[in-house]
């Protein structure tokens, strides 16, 4: 299954479902607008595949803010009354130090490619 | 402070105005010596000054928000100001993960806080919040720059 899901101009996500991780491709500026599309598109994404593992791919995201920290960690609530998780992947120079400082890496693992996240999941 | 340059922004409230506020005031800031993660520390702090007016300011549909910027070259002072509800408990909000809402993280202030040197909230119910950050830019500091820049600018 592939599917590329793009609204707006704010972020891109592109979507694919590996075995039983769903695979979500993160692009541009993580903020209200962003967190809101991103919410809507994966929730829809989650609900259609059934999967336990949602990788996040954020190496190609320039920008977050608090508003998009709680879209990630809103995932990570729905996943975790499943028993699924959230993995993060490729947080660059401008996401890296954000995600450190809100606390959300203490329960959400990061790894630095995919390859890595899906080998570890 | 000796005001270099200054910038006004009134704009309604609303969640697409985050990015116009931020991509302004990282384009006013990068006119000081900011390193590159001192300029996304500056935009992060913006987007949460902004977004908080979006979203907890005007309940009953979007009011005006107000971003002002002054610079002297070596300190950044940015005041972002909406006219809507106002705080209650100015101490209450500023505390980290304080959100009555489970999509946010309450880290908002705790970000401008972070990210900036100095942070003033002020806030009365039903009259509006402001929010004056500052941040001086260590770069800039060097008077000698000032001083080249000068020499070549009587030069010319």
């Amino acid at each position: 299954m592939a599917e590329v899901a793009k609204g707006g101009t704010a972020v891109a996500i592109e979507q694919h479902l590996t075995g039983r991780t769903l695979v979500v491709r993160l692009q541009g500026e993580l903020d209200l607008v962003a967190a809101e599309e991103f919410r809507r598109e994966v929730e829809k994404a989650l609900d259609q595949s059934g999967a336990r593992t949602l990788l996040l791919n954020l190496s190609q995201v320039s920008f977050i803010d608090s508003s998009g920290l709680g879209a990630i960690l809103g995932r990570y609530r729905r996943m975790s009354q499943q028993q699924g998780r959230v993995i993060l992947v490729g947080a660059g120079a401008a996401v890296l130090p954000i995600l450190e400082l809100s606390g959300l890496l203490r329960i959400i693992a990061h790894y630095e490619t995919e390859h890595q996240a899906l080998a570890a999941s | 402070m000796e005001v270099r340059n200054t910038m006004q922004l009134e704009i309604p409230a609303v969640p697409e105005n985050v990015g116009v506020a931020r991509l302004a005031l990282g384009s006013f800031a990068s006119q000081l010596n900011f390193t590159l993660a001192e300029l996304d520390e500056i935009k992060v702090a913006v987007s949460e000054a902004v977004t908080n007016s979006v979203v907890h300011a005007y309940p009953e549909g979007p009011g005006p928000v107000v971003v002002t910027a002054e610079h002297d070259g070596r300190e950044l002072m940015i005041r972002v100001r909406d006219s809507g509800k106002g705080i209650a408990d100015v101490a209450q909000a500023r505390q980290p993960s304080f959100s009555t809402d489970p999509e946010r993280m309450g880290l908002g202030f705790v970000f401008m806080d972070s990210f900036m040197d100095q942070l003033e909230v002020e806030s009365r119910p039903g009259q509006g919040t402001t929010v004056t950050m500052r941040k001086r830019c260590q770069a800039g500091q060097q008077p000698q720059a000032a001083a080249e820049e000068g020499s070549a600018r009587s030069g010319g």
